[in-house]
């Protein structure tokens, strides 16, 4: 695969503050526009701009863990955040809240449905990840191609 | 009741699971539900007879007012009595029968329990669905039991065509049941009856109950498959292809018959249907060679005869039904068990094969003999007293027909007379006698080994109580008499006895015999004008027709409905989707009026571009290109929400979009780069009428949903209930991952789903890439 140095290089600097950008939608998505969904969205298209850099292999490389344990990861942290409300005898799902004091930033609100909301983002990434996975690899000839190259 | 049913059921299973540890011991397993049953009927069985009707109710889907609802009568009481009574003599049989290192016998005890359980709900069902499921119940045990020697490839296709007819028939039962159910607007079977729904419904109703009926009671012209049954082993043809399984569909008409006989179709279609079921298995009989076969066809002949009995409903043919009804259980099993003997101590079943059998036999051809009696309904045995009031009931009914349904009934028995006697004929010829026409004479006395008593005991016990039976009329008559009442209503005036006096029915009765002894011994010319017979296609040769011509059927419909052109199938699917809402919309007050259009200047020019991008995407000829004008038409979306004040609903599009974008060319780099090689104006006006349908519905759609709000609209209390109940201020995360959390949930694991089997499919489609041609050269 030729790859261009520009788009390579402004691809490289672009990826973090895309994933940072998608990751703070992520954890704002509760009191502004954002959440879960739409950081995973941003995520996933940021991995889908070093496809375009820099094709499979550079895809393989943004991530140690495989596609399907990402998206998997994700579906049980789903559950485990919709089921430990009933460990507690409330219903399924039922959202707290919990404020907690950080270390530099000082005093947070942390609501449960943000745990949930992880689960989706990872599964949003992971199937991003495995769409790339299944269909990214350097395209097959197309059939009228291939039927050219036989006749 | 209901325990006694979970009895066999649980010991059926458990026999099942276990059967191949259990070995020959798995019958006496079988034998313990069986006895317990015939034990508690033989309890019940006094009050039952004055009348005492016993019901037991378990909840089921109360919901749906569905029941396990069992109720027990007289008539009842004698089915059970079959059922068990047989049962029990049988599961005592096979014990001898089956050699004790026999394949799958655990197996085969395990479901001949399950099947007593199964006929016992059929008859003690009061609601039509339980008798339904039951019903099914005994064609699926039939269906193992036939197929229990599963190596032997006719024994399948013998099962399945049991199975398939039956199941058929019952398929058609449940459509009667349902459309009855809903008449009487109650599935409680002694309701139906006593309130008699009628009109135009019902009787297609009946029509298709008695489609079930016949096939399951082998009635011309579903009979074929009770022959091809013959490939169980014996002991089940006994007990399920005999006495029990194939009464079930007589039952149900004799619980029918009582109230419907009189609907316009009924007596003309049953009368005729059982007797031609009866005249021509009486001839089917005559033409076999194989016992056992002889004694199946029997059983479609006595089918019919019990068919016309039964359904012509009067007081006088139902008592004389009830008392065929135990008389041939009691023959036919002992003379099923006779053949199983003979095919066990000779090993063969033929007529023409058969040995003389010389000492140690008296037993088994003294049950046989009189069994056979019994069939040929001569005197002095049970056959003859059910066949005297069968000819009494007919002559005094008072029908029109009467005369006609007379001559019927004696051809069929004198029919019955001749293939009885050719039974004891081959059976008991001396040494040298010619069995049949172009037969070798029986093979000189070969050291035939007689049966062990224990072998022949259960034949034994039916013969005798054939021979109590026809001696002492008057035991039977308090039972026979009890069911009548039961089924009609009404206490019988006639009563079973032995001599009536001389009269019409004893006129009949000898005539019938004369000409069944005829028969037999013209046999030889006989047999040849039978032979013109074979000409005419038996039931298993319908059987394979239908099933071929369906097949050929199927072929067909799928070549047109699954043509494989996925254009024709997107085309198809979107038409409908765009069609059926808006002519439902039209045809109701759905459409509220145009509402105000455009409310902001803004809108002018987004519209535009998404109609530009619509129709661009939709006329484009590649691939790419369509794919990235339908971006442009989710980008423009993305900026009606900004115009409307949506922000986040605007960033999600955006961000669905160019992923979406993205990922549809990795696909699409994979496909020919033009949707078509060669596209021709028809398709794509096609195409524009398809897209356009589509659009111009979902357009039209949107507009009526929008005017037609009556409720107050649930985001308000959603917008109120985000931050104290859900944490948070961005309502719209709010419900995706509280309020409406499971959905989210369920769209996940959908995502996940999907994307595993999508993997799958790519990379199963990758594999052939290491066959991939060299790339030319330049």
């Amino acid at each position: 695969m030729r790859r261009i140095l520009i788009l390579d290089r402004s691809v490289r600097i672009t990826f973090h503050a895309l994933q940072i950008g998608s990751i703070f939608l992520l954890f704002s998505g509760h009191n502004q526009p954002g959440g879960g969904f739409v950081g995973g969205l941003v995520a996933g298209s940021a991995v889908s701009l070093r496809y375009l850099a820099g094709g499979l292999d550079e895809v393989m490389r943004v991530s140690r863990f495989a596609p399907w344990t990402i998206l998997g990861t994700g579906i049980v942290v789903a559950a485990v955040t919709a089921a430990v409300p009933v460990l507690f005898g409330d219903p399924v799902m039922q959202a707290s809240l919990f404020e907690l004091t950080l270390p530099v930033i000082g005093e947070v609100k942390v609501a449960s449905p943000l745990f949930f909301d992880v689960g989706v983002y990872l599964v949003v990434v992971g199937l991003v990840l495995m769409v790339i996975e299944a269909f990214g690899d350097e395209p097959q000839p197309a059939p009228e191609q291939l039927e050219e190259a036989a006749g | 009741m209901s325990a006694l049913l979970l009895l066999h059921a649980v010991l059926g299973l458990g026999t099942v699971a276990a059967g191949a540890h259990l070995g020959r011991r798995a019958l006496w397993v079988t034998l313990v539900p069986m006895a317990v049953t015939l034990a508690w009927i033989g309890s019940a069985l006094p009050s039952l007879l004055d009348g005492e009707v016993r019901e037991a109710h378990a909840g089921w889907v109360p919901a749906m007012g569905l029941g396990i609802d069992l109720r027990l009568d007289a008539f009842g009481a004698l089915m059970t009595l079959l059922v068990s009574g047989i049962g029990v003599l049988v599961v005592l049989y096979a014990r001898w029968y089956f050699p004790a290192t026999k394949e799958h016998l655990g197996r085969l005890a395990g479901l001949l329990t399950l099947f007593a359980g199964a006929m016992l709900g059929v008859v003690w069902a009061d609601n039509l669905l339980v008798l339904y499921t039951c019903w099914e119940l005994t064609s699926l045990t039939s269906y193992l039991l036939i197929g229990n020697d599963h190596r032997d490839p006719r024994a399948r296709a013998a099962a399945l065509h049991a199975l398939l007819v039956t199941v058929t028939g019952g398929l058609a039962m449940l459509g009667g049941f349902v459309v009855l159910g809903q008449a009487a607007g109650t599935y409680r079977l002694s309701e139906i009856l006593e309130r008699a729904p009628s009109g135009s419904n019902v009787t297609i109703a009946l029509l298709l109950v008695l489609v079930g009926v016949g096939t399951k009671s082998a009635q011309y012209p579903f009979h074929g498959w009770l022959p091809g049954a013959m490939a169980a082993p014996t002991p089940v043809s006994a007990y399920l292809h005999s006495a029990t399984m194939v009464k079930a569909g007589i039952y149900l008409l004799a619980r029918f018959a009582p109230v419907y006989a009189l609907t316009g179709f009924w007596r003309p279609l049953v009368t005729t249907v059982g007797l031609v079921t009866m005249i021509l298995g009486g001839l089917r009989a005559l033409r076999q060679h194989d016992l056992k076969l002889l004694l199946a066809f029997g059983t479609v002949s006595q089918l019919g005869f019990l068919a016309v009995l039964f359904g012509l409903g009067t007081t006088e043919t139902v008592e004389a039904g009830c008392a065929l009804l135990l008389a041939h259980g009691a023959f036919k099993a002992a003379l099923f068990m006779v053949v199983g003997i003979l095919d066990h101590q000779t090993g063969t079943r033929d007529l023409r094969e058969l040995p003389a059998l010389g000492a140690g036999w008296p037993v088994t051809k003294l049950v046989m003999v009189v069994s056979a009696a019994s069939m040929a309904g001569l005197p002095l045995v049970a056959g003859f007293i059910a066949k005297e009031a069968a000819y009494a009931s007919v002559a005094d009914s008072g029908l029109g027909a009467r005369a006609w349904i007379l001559a019927g009934l004696v051809a069929g028995s004198a029919l019955t007379v001749a293939y009885s006697a050719r039974f004891v004929w081959g059976v008991l010829r001396p040494a040298g006698a010619v069995s049949e026409e172009g037969a070798a004479p029986a093979a000189e006395v070969r050291e035939t080994p007689p049966p062990a008593l224990p072998f022949v005991l259960p034949g034994l016990v039916l013969a005798a109580l054939t021979l109590v039976g026809g001696l002492v009329p008057r035991l039977l008559d308090r039972l026979v008499g009890a069911a009548d009442a039961a089924l009609v209503g009404v206490d019988p005036h006639t009563h079973l006895a032995l001599w009536h006096g001389l009269n019409l029915p004893l006129l009949l009765s000898a005539v019938t015999i004369a000409i069944g002894a005829s028969l037999f011994l013209l046999r030889a010319p006989l047999a040849k004008v039978l032979r013109t017979g074979e000409v005419v296609p038996s039931g298993g040769d319908v059987y394979l027709w239908v099933l071929r011509g369906l097949n050929r059927v199927a072929t067909v419909v799928t070549g047109v409905v699954q043509n494989g052109s996925l254009p024709i199938y997107a085309a198809v699917i979107l038409l409908f989707a765009a069609l059926a809402p808006v002519v439902t919309l039209f045809l109701g007050d759905g459409w509220t009026g145009w509402p105000e259009l455009v409310d902001h200047p803004g809108h002018l020019p987004v519209a535009a571009l998404i109609l530009f991008s619509a129709i661009a995407a939709a006329t484009n000829r590649r691939r790419v290109s369509a794919v990235l004008f339908l971006g442009l038409t989710g980008y423009s979306m993305a900026a009606l929400y900004v115009l409307q004040g949506a922000p986040d609903l605007a960033l999600t599009t955006v961000a669905i979009e160019t992923l979406s974008t993205v990922l549809f060319i990795l696909v699409l780099r994979h496909l020919p780069v033009r949707f078509e090689r060669r596209s021709t104006p028809q398709r794509r006006i096609m195409r524009l009428v398809a897209a356009g349908a589509v659009g111009l519905s979902v357009f039209v759609l949107a507009l009526a949903a929008g005017g037609s709000r009556t409720a107050e609209p649930v985001s308000q209390e959603m917008v109120e209930r985000s931050y104290p109940d859900g944490h948070g201020r961005n309502v719209v995360n709010v419900i995706l991952v509280d309020f409406r959390g499971f959905d989210t949930f369920g769209e996940i694991t959908v995502l996940a789903a999907a994307s595993i089997g999508m993997v799958a499919l790519a990379r199963a489609g990758r594999r052939p890439r290491r066959l991939q041609v060299e790339e030319p050269a330049g």
